[in-house]
């Protein structure tokens, strides 16, 4: 692989490793929200649960 | 049909994405040639110049939903400037760091100062990024909007300025316009090519810029349903 074959490799290296992080960091955000969400229904039901005086 | 189309429309543009980027670069490594004068190396071009266009959208998209938000008051349209900065951050990023390494296949070293077209990028990129420490030194609501509003349409300026300066330019060590008056400068496999890539890399932001959005708006949604059960 000549020097320049290395440059051209890495400058699309590059382009390709931050949409995989992107991915990831999407990931990991989907994630929370998830658990949020699941936090909230949760409140939601013990309160539709709670006797209404 | 309309409804699946809204809902999935990231998906469908990623996968836009992905099917453009492989033919593109396809393309561009197996059948446009090699250039004479650069070699191998001018195949960084396929990947830069469309990776630095998208940026120059994505800040242009920003200050045209600011835009939207101060003239019509759209209150939805603060948080698509927003996402649109975002997205042009990451792409003036990729468009530094590429060039770099385009720069030091090319000239021999990652940077130079002596290149207005470098620099001029260079400042358009800190320009935005500042955006994000104005957006966050102040309190979530209208004020907020109208002021981050104002920053991306003033940094609309720079876009043009940065754009042409590589024709303005009188030291030539950055790469002749694509464009000039007699048309591309570059065979026809080589701008089909790069048609391509550029029509990848846009349709990439665009998913991007969708996910980033619907997760923007979702995260807001919880936020305020977390108020009202509070």
């Amino acid at each position: 692989m000549t020097a320049g074959e290395k440059y051209v490799a890495a400058a699309y290296l590059v382009v390709f490793a931050a949409v995989l992080l992107y991915v990831v960091l999407i990931a990991l955000k989907v994630g929370r929200l998830e658990r949020e969400l699941a936090a909230l229904a949760e409140l939601a039901r013990n309160r539709a649960e709670e006797p209404r005086g | 049909l309309s409804t699946s189309l809204r809902n999935n429309g990231a998906a469908y543009v990623s996968l836009a994405a992905a099917a453009l980027l492989i033919a593109g670069f396809a393309l561009a490594f197996f059948w446009a040639p090699e250039d004479a004068d650069q070699g191998i190396s001018q195949k960084i071009f396929y990947v830069h110049v469309p990776v630095a266009l998208t940026a120059y959208v994505c800040f242009g998209w920003a200050a045209w939903k600011a835009f939207k938000l101060l003239w019509k008051g759209e209150e939805r349209a603060d948080l698509e400037s927003y996402t649109a900065v975002h997205m042009g951050v990451i792409f003036g990023l990729l468009t530094l760091v590429t060039g770099s390494i385009w720069a030091k296949v090319s000239w021999g070293v990652w940077w130079t100062w002596d290149e207005r077209q470098l620099v001029l990028f260079l400042i358009l990129f800190l320009f935005y990024s500042a955006y994000f420490m104005l957006r966050y030194s102040t309190d979530p609501g209208p004020r907020r909007a109208r002021t981050s509003a104002v920053y991306a349409l003033f940094g609309v300026v720079l876009l043009p300025v940065s754009f042409l300066a590589i024709r303005l330019a009188e030291q030539l060590l950055h790469p002749a316009p694509i464009f000039n008056r007699d048309g591309p400068q570059m065979t026809a496999s080589m701008f089909i090519s790069f048609c391509v890539c550029l029509a990848g890399m846009l349709a990439l932001a665009g998913g991007l810029y969708l996910i980033e959005l619907g997760g923007k708006r979702a995260d807001r949604s919880l936020r305020e349903l977390r108020e009202l059960l509070a």
